[in-house]
């Protein structure tokens, strides 16, 4: 029994290592000073941990307007698409209409084309509207992909909760978009804080749209920025690295606090199949 | 009198409101979906140039021809069938193995759990910056780790030879892809009931047999639908690839989203791109509708 139990906690943080290890990897090489960085043998851990990546990666590159253009373009995505997203899976869950099937198999088919083939007319539609290289242009395309799976995430919340409430608000004198703001809402928050952080997250990482539609520093979101840095100078490693934590913790923060949810989102559909 | 209005309200809800609801989507879509595909399409048919977009000019099917001859479409047509098989099934067998040991009861399942899915929401420029940096040729980790259990006997450039550098991009996807893989199997296994368990372990089953007859079984359509969701999000992801090697060295690690890429954007041949992204996409709903038929054949769903 006590050798079963070995193996099982054995396989657990062999499990554990292999995902977060190179997560480990990456804050470790972040607080190294470069003469650290690069020797050989190569040394594990630093024997002088240093902030100074993290201090030159503010103060010599353009960091703090990559971030700045990534939290505008996230919120105001999530403002738009939680919106949308909202009405539509109070639609899907509520209304029996005819044509529903073929309008949710729409939602679906959204995000099975290649992100390419929309980004190349996209590219020329932004350039015509004037918002080429503007947080703008990405909000559109962020929102518009967000919209799907937040709406399944929102709909499957809402289809627990009884129907009878909403009901009962109405007939207390709400119309039915009262009857949402007022009762729906309020109970479904669960829901809409998962989406609300998917939403978040999907665009804080998309990286395709924006390496096309921005150029400079005026619209370029962390990832594209990053990606620039990758190219421009010799890497420093240091830095790359320091920007990659900063970047990355938000994101795992959120998620944690959230994974419930989103796991429950995310299997229900599949599994029910 | 009565009735009227009763009737007005019916045709109303019916009718009216719940597409009012799905307007905003609709039009996001309209305008950020189809009509790009249309544009698409159209941009398939000609020369364009979007530094000289008047000079366009109507090329019929020349641009679809020009594929057929294309020895670069080839190579990437290989390597994207080479990506996809050998993502999708290592993800698949990792993701396996990492259900089975997620499944078994164990203090902080649930935060073992979270952090298992970290991987699924890092953005691709992490995971790029992460395994450059772990495969790097002169100081990576990779490097020092296998030269000091002897699998190799000096440090290779893993991104930047021609045989290394798809597998090496691979491994980062494969690690990627694998706890997504793992949950959506996980919640599978959890939602078979304990008592097929009971009652096998009471007919003298052992964990291979009850393995092979009660849990395959009864996740296989998870495991239909989470590969075909997999396979299609696969070959059109090309995020690392593009960090990592940008199709090279040569075009040894190009596939064919990352070439329409590099021929939109770098040739400034947006009609010749969008055909190659057509062609993806054709690729894929044939795959797709294949895929469903064999499924309904063998009735392994619905």
């Amino acid at each position: 029994m006590r050798k079963n139990q070995f193996f099982k906690y054995f396989t657990i943080f062999i499990w554990l290592s292999f995902i977060l290890i190179p997560y480990i990897w990456m804050f470790i090489t972040s607080i190294k000073s470069p003469n650290e960085l690069y020797t050989f043998p190569l040394k594990y851990f630093p024997h002088k941990p240093t902030l100074e990546g993290y201090k030159l990666l503010i103060e010599t590159t353009p960091f703090l307007s990559y971030m700045k253009n990534s939290i505008i373009v996230a919120i105001f995505t999530v403002i738009i698409a939680l919106f949308v997203a909202i009405l539509a899976s109070y639609s899907f869950s509520r209304f029996d209409f005819k044509g529903k099937m073929p309008l949710s198999f729409i939602f679906l088919i959204t995000q099975m084309f290649p992100a390419i083939l929309l980004a190349i007319p996209l590219f020329l539609l932004m350039r015509n509207l004037g918002i080429l290289n503007t947080p703008l242009s990405l909000i559109l395309a962020h929102s518009t992909f967000a919209v799907p799976f937040s709406t399944w995430m929102i709909t499957g919340f809402l289809n627990s909760i009884p129907r009878e409430l909403d009901e009962a608000a109405q007939i207390d004198g709400c119309g039915k978009l009262g009857a949402l703001r007022h009762v729906i809402i309020p109970v479904a928050s669960p829901g809409i804080i998962a989406a609300t952080i998917y939403i978040f997250i999907y665009s804080w990482n998309e990286f395709l749209y924006a390496l096309t539609f921005t150029s400079d520093i005026r619209a370029r979101t962390i990832p594209v920025g990053l990606h620039t840095f990758m190219g421009e100078y010799i890497i420093r490693w240091d830095l790359l690295t320091a920007g990659g934590v900063i970047t990355g913790l938000p994101v795992i923060i959120f998620f944690m606090i959230i994974q419930k949810y989103l796991i429950k989102g995310l299997t229900e559909g599949a599994v029910k199949g | 009198m009565h009735l009227e209005r009763s009737n007005l309200i019916y045709r109303w809800e019916k009718r009216v409101f719940p597409f009012l609801l799905l307007l905003p989507a609709f039009i996001l879509i309209i305008g950020v979906v189809a009509y790009p595909i249309v544009r698409a399409l159209w941009l398939s048919f000609h020369n364009y140039n979007p530094l000289k977009p008047h000079a366009s000019e109507y090329t019929g099917f020349e641009n679809y021809l020009k594929i057929l001859r294309d020895s670069v479409f080839s190579i990437a047509l290989r390597n994207s069938i080479f990506w996809i098989i050998g993502v999708v099934l290592f993800q698949f067998l990792g993701g396996l193995l990492g259900a089975l040991i997620l499944r078994q009861n164990f203090r902080g399942r649930s935060i073992v759990r979270g952090l298992s899915l970290i991987p699924w929401v890092t953005p691709s420029i992490l995971i790029a910056i992460m395994w450059i940096w772990m495969l790097d040729g002169n100081y990576g980790i990779i490097n020092d780790i296998l030269l000091k259990l002897g699998i190799i006997s000096k440090y290779i450039p893993w991104l930047a030879q021609k045989n290394t550098a798809l597998p090496s991009v691979m491994i980062a996807d494969i690690w990627r892809g694998i706890p997504f893989f793992a949950i959506m199997l996980l919640a599978a296994m959890e939602a078979i009931p304990e008592e097929l368990y009971e009652a096998a372990k009471i007919d003298g089953a052992g964990p291979f047999k009850i393995f092979t007859h009660i849990t395959w079984p009864l996740i296989l359509p998870t495991v239909i639908i989470t590969t075909m969701l997999r396979i299609i999000w696969t070959a059109n992801h090309m995020d690392l690839i593009l960090i990592m090697t940008d199709g090279g060295p040569g075009f040894s690690s190009l596939i064919i989203p990352l070439m329409s890429y590099h021929t939109a954007y770098k040739q400034l041949n947006f009609g010749y791109g969008a055909t190659i992204a057509i062609l993806q996409g054709l690729f894929l709903i044939i795959f797709i509708s294949l895929y469903l038929r064999l499924l309904r054949k063998r009735g392994s769903i619905y």
